[in-house]
């Protein structure tokens, strides 16, 4: 069985250009012949079929085989088709009698400068399109395009698409031209090329969906909602026709939480929305210490109470940081160090 | 294969490049219009007709003998099948001799030059890599109003030149200048198109004379 070892031109950055490391097309080949040739050994030692061995078969073999605890998983053994572990390379741009095949081969950028070119050649087509419908006294096309929902290819995956570096300027360069072709009232003749260097962002709020009110036997409106802060973790269940009684594992919280602070946490919510005497809340929460369950508490009683409120409002909350987990957590000793920040007292001799 | 090379040379205007432009047409394409008398290069006096208010008039006898000896060089050198590489740093014809170069199936090279191009070509490009045949400088001046890098690195590579030159371009370094108005859009669609015309033809000769031989 051979595995075919990361190499550091896999990483985040596209190394597809020019590297010192060239791979010819016999030695690309060679990899996957080998590749085929493992992944029939593969099959045999796990004791199953080799034609119907998929790439997940593969990993879960792999992973089965060959344990490991590191963390970075792409340090992790891997076996995958040679395509993808080598990244995709220049050919060689000439034919037999020494003709390069682009018409921009000797400006060195050829494929940059010829995705320029391109780009003009629409700015210019729109352009005379749209004096056209001038000499003819036609109205321009208005319609707004959402600007909001997308986004433009970034530096790397440009790189990526056309398998050759270019600088930070030429990047730039590059989005200008299409920002002002975008700009263009007659710009939808265009539509297609342009959305080959756009992305979908999808906004924040679509992706989080507020749950509906669920009702018990007596009727009575309730939500549910889990919260995390540090170690602990809460759920908390919101009723509605309440008298603003809250009860914590089956205590009450002037019982359970004897300090103000943490008191005041949990009424937060509330006393934002403004609904202090208008619910009832009942909370089971475990782990941490009286301040992490506290906020784990308040996290857990804000989301429950998105399904009372208008979309407004749960925007209002959002802002106000109601509904944003708490990231911090306990920070790790490092070696050398006596704490996470508190270094060893300093001996001049 | 001997014959097909020899015989074109033996003509003085085998491809019949005279019949492609006239004064007239030079005329209307503005090709005779210079810039102001305080821009005119010393070495460009030999060209220039006259000056009318403080603006130079160039000679189009000369410019008619100089273009028709460039369009013949350049039909012989796309006959043999050179490579071409039309040069212009003018942002407003970029995009007209790129599309030119493309239509004829050769070369252009329209954006910044990078230094060592010709000059370091084999760490560039790669081993084994081909250079242009002939340049064509469609304008000698770059953004900065200095000579073009690369009429320095065609005479230091042996590679011969044909340049439009203006009343303030130095014609020193090219072989074949073509003294003319290179600013006026009219006057470089009036260049693309004749140069497109005399490869295109060269072309289509070279093909027709091989289908000849082989017919033999």
């Amino acid at each position: 069985l051979r595995l075919i070892c990361t190499t550091t031109a896999v990483q985040r950055k596209n190394a597809g250009a020019s590297g010192p490391e060239k791979y010819t097309e016999a030695f690309i080949k060679k990899q996957i012949e080998e590749f085929n040739l493992g992944k029939r050994h593969l099959a045999n030692m796990m004791g199953e079929d080799p034609e119907t061995f998929t790439q997940e078969d593969i990993d879960r073999a792999i992973a089965y085989l060959f344990p490991s605890g590191l963390f970075d998983k792409q340090a992790r053994p891997l076996m995958k088709h040679p395509t993808e572990v080598f990244p995709e390379q220049r050919k060689i741009q000439w034919g037999e009698d020494g003709r390069p095949f682009h018409f921009l081969f000797y400006t060195g950028k050829q494929s940059y400068y010829s995705l320029m070119h391109e780009t003009y050649e629409k700015f210019l087509n729109v352009q005379k399109h749209q004096d056209e419908l001038i000499a003819q006294d036609l109205p321009l096309q208005k319609e707004k395009r959402n600007l909001a929902g997308s986004r433009w290819l970034t530096k790397i995956e440009l790189e990526e698409m056309l398998v050759e570096k270019m600088s930070d300027d030429d990047y730039s360069r590059f989005i200008r031209l299409l920002e002002k072709l975008v700009a263009l009232p007659c710009a939808d003749l265009e539509e297609k090329y342009i959305q080959k260097f756009s992305k979908e962002v999808p906004a924040q709020l679509q992706k989080v969906l507020i749950e509906p009110l669920q009702y018990d036997e007596r009727g009575v409106a309730f939500s549910t909602g889990e919260g995390r802060r540090k170690t602990a973790s809460a759920t908390a269940v919101v009723y509605d026709n309440g008298t603003g009684k809250i009860t914590v594992n089956g205590i009450d919280i002037l019982h359970y939480f004897p300090v103000l602070q943490d008191r005041e946490q949990l009424l937060f919510p509330f006393q934002f929305l403004g609904r202090i005497g208008k619910h009832d809340m009942v909370c089971t929460v475990s782990g941490g210490g009286r301040s992490a369950q506290a906020g784990a508490i308040r996290l857990a009683s804000a989301k429950a109470l998105r399904s009372f409120v208008t979309e407004k409002e749960v925007e209002f909350m959002r802002q106000a940081g109601l509904l944003t987990v708490d990231p911090r957590v306990k920070e790790r000793k490092k070696p050398g160090q006596e704490g996470p920040r508190r270094k060893f007292t300093w001996k001049k001799r | 294969d001997d014959k097909l090379l020899t015989e074109p040379l033996k003509h003085p205007d085998f491809f019949s490049v005279k019949e492609l432009f006239t004064l007239k047409d030079l005329f209307d394409a503005r090709v005779h219009l210079g810039h102001k008398k305080g821009c005119r290069h010393r070495f460009m006096e030999p060209y220039i007709f006259g000056c009318r208010l403080e603006q130079d008039i160039i000679d189009l006898d000369q410019t008619m003998q100089h273009l028709q000896l460039a369009l013949n060089f350049t039909a012989h050198v796309a006959y043999r099948g050179g490579i071409i590489l039309f040069v212009s740093r003018k942002r407003q014809f970029c995009h007209l001799v790129e599309s030119t170069a493309r239509a004829c199936g050769e070369y252009a090279h329209t954006r910044f030059w990078q230094g060592g191009l010709f000059t370091n070509a084999h760490v560039q490009f790669g081993p084994g890599v081909r250079l242009p045949d002939l340049l064509i400088f469609l304008s000698t001046l770059n953004n900065v109003f200095e000579p073009h890098v690369a009429i320095r690195d065609a005479a230091k590579m042996n590679i011969p030149t044909i340049g439009v030159v203006d009343t303030n371009c130095n014609p020193c370094l090219i072989t074949y200048p073509i003294p003319g108005n290179d600013d006026s859009p009219a006057a470089v669609e009036l260049y693309c198109k004749l140069f497109r015309m005399t490869i295109i033809r060269a072309k289509d000769r070279r093909r027709q004379s091989e289908a000849v031989e082989e017919l033999r």
